[in-house]
């Protein structure tokens, strides 16, 4: 509150979303701001996807209000970069990862598909987000020849192409190794303060970025808590949250263990996306 | 099918010759207008065809053409009447089965390979009622380049030339909705009004390469040249462009061969695609190897 409108990328007020007549999460209130580095947790089922449909506009809330990048949601899409949940190119995908990346920045434009007789200014922005993401090396092979965390470098590039004031990544980090899933956490925040971007990164484990982060959202329950690391992911906070009797032990290289954390509450079965 | 000694004169290894030999016959003018026309429209939605890994469905199609075509001479019908009828309707059943997400996948392909086998009896029961055309049925299944009248090839002409269009106005999104379809969505393509668009396509790709290559050989046009470019390159608008001229390559050797020699073009069209494919696939496993070699020391 009270904060200049354009510094804010998403805000939500009393938010609460049902799929299939059931709720998923209800009195959800936090705000992310551009330049921030924001991980959304919590365990399978909990809602973190929900989340991002609701912020892209595919979603509608049940109540409460929901503001993007200062509009309703769904009007801002051209200013998010989405990169959804376990893509991955086998290998006789037979396009370049450079090819990928221009998608990004001109995939949804109709007319002829003549890459070299476009303006010098779009092959301009592809090199310079191949070069954000350090890709260079590989982006001219085919991209099913490329390893998991090379790939997901690509689509990050290819996410940012249109300059995204919002960038949400759905479980980036899972098919990767940890020295991987590092780098591109790295990656991540060093794209969020040089280009002033807010960046919404779903996590399953919080370990491998925590180093990184700036606020975290947990989703547990039927809600979600915003906040720093240190502020959510303690006993306290997260037996209130699940309603359930929680531990967060810190093991001596400084991970955290959520230890008695219930899996996904109630309506397992209608959470299954269509 | 008597074709006038006078004037054929066979092979005479002088090729301005030969080439104004081939040119001499109307039909045969008609069979090259024709299989140009196919060749491209093949080679760049068969292109696409195989990035979105539809081969399936093309051929699904493919089957599909035979009983229209049958269906159409028993009816009295002009043929290609009967080939655009049943793939495009083809294509718009295709395209409920796979916005019905309900099934499995696996399920859908068996459905669609049950389907395929009552469309190839439906085709076989209509030659078979049908007694005016003696080698019906293997120039429905196998193609044939004679007797191909002027309007047949004006219309192949026209249709690829319209389909052609739609592609380059709908290149980039449909490159985009078909190597990454969520993405594309987010980004504001209507993907699935571009997959429904892009079946129809296809039907009338599979419509106009049956009436040469017949309905069991389509895929010498439609996946061969398209698998065989996608094999030496990844770029999109090269792979695109060798995808056409392969097809255009194979289609005109084709016909020459079978002009000159007894065996039919089917064959020797099918034979050149599957020579270009095979030689693609050593090609780039010896560059892989090279490159592995060099990568090693």
């Amino acid at each position: 509150m009270g904060r200049p409108a354009p510094s804010e990328a998403l805000r939500l007020t009393g938010a609460s979303v049902e799929l299939g007549g059931q709720v998923v999460w209800k009195d959800v209130s936090l705000s992310v701001e551009r330049g921030e580095f924001v991980a959304v947790l919590g365990s399978n089922g909990a809602g973190k996807s929900t989340l991002l449909k609701v912020v892209l506009g595919l979603l509608p809330l049940r109540s409460g209000t929901a503001t993007v990048l200062g509009r309703p949601p769904g009007e801002a899409n051209a200013a998010i970069g989405y990169l959804p949940q376990r893509r991955h190119f086998d290998a006789s995908s037979r396009i370049r990862g450079v090819d990928v990346v221009r998608l990004g920045v001109d995939g949804a434009r109709w007319g002829l598909p003549l890459p070299r007789l476009g303006p010098d200014e779009r092959r301009q922005r592809v090199h310079d987000v191949i070069e954000l993401v350090g890709a260079e090396a590989y982006a001219g092979r085919a991209i099913g020849s490329l390893s998991g965390g090379e790939q997901q470098r690509l689509l990050i590039a290819q996410a940012l192409a249109r300059r995204p004031s919002l960038l949400m990544l759905d479980e980036p980090l899972d098919s990767l190794d940890l020295t991987n899933q590092a780098a591109v956490a790295a990656l991540v925040q060093r794209i969020c303060r040089e280009e002033q971007v807010a960046v919404l990164l779903v996590a399953h484990d919080v370990n491998p970025i925590l180093g990184y982060l700036d606020r975290v959202i947990y989703f547990a329950g039927d809600t979600a808590v915003a906040g720093t690391p240190a502020e959510v992911i303690t006993t306290e906070t997260l037996t209130r949250l699940y309603a359930a009797p929680v531990e967060v032990l810190r093991a001596a290289d400084g991970r955290l263990v959520v230890v008695g954390q219930p899996e996904a509450p109630f309506v397992h079965g209608s959470r299954h996306e269509h | 099918m008597s074709i006038d000694a006078a004037v054929f004169q066979g092979l005479s290894w002088n090729l301005p010759a030969d080439v104004r030999q081939l040119l001499a016959f109307h039909f045969m003018v008609n069979a090259l207008e024709a299989g140009t026309a196919v060749a491209v429209m093949a080679g760049a939605i068969g292109w696409f065809m195989v990035l979105r890994r539809q081969t399936f469905a093309g051929h699904t199609l493919a089957v599909i053409a035979f009983p229209g075509a049958a269906g159409a001479a028993l009816a009295g019908l002009p043929l290609a009447t009967g080939y655009f009828g049943a793939c495009v309707a083809g294509a718009l059943a295709l395209a409920g089965v796979s916005a019905d997400r309900t099934g499995s996948h696996s399920r859908e392909s068996a459905a669609t390979g049950t389907v395929q086998a009552f469309a190839l009896g439906l085709g076989f029961l209509f030659v078979g009622l049908y007694h005016g055309l003696l080698n019906g049925i293997s120039s429905l299944l196998f193609g044939t380049f004679l007797g191909i009248s002027d309007t047949q090839a004006h219309t192949l002409v026209a249709v690829a030339a319209v389909a052609l269009a739609l592609l380059a106005v709908a290149g980039r999104p449909l490159l985009f909705a078909s190597i990454d379809g969520d993405v594309a969505r987010a980004a504001g393509v209507p993907v699935r009004a571009l997959s429904l668009g892009f079946l129809l396509l296809l039907g009338l790709a599979v419509a106009a390469t049956s009436q040469i290559t017949g309905a069991l050989l389509v895929f010498a046009l439609l996946v061969a040249p398209a698998a065989t470019a996608q094999q030496l390159t990844a770029r999109p608008l090269p792979g695109l462009l060798l995808s056409v001229l392969l097809g255009l390559a194979v289609t005109w050797l084709g016909l020459a061969f079978a002009y000159f020699s007894i065996y039919p073009a089917g064959f020797y069209i099918t034979s050149l695609a599957f020579g270009a494919y095979v030689l693609a696939r050593v090609a780039r496993a010896l560059a892989a190897r090279r490159t592995a070699a060099a990568a090693g020391h």
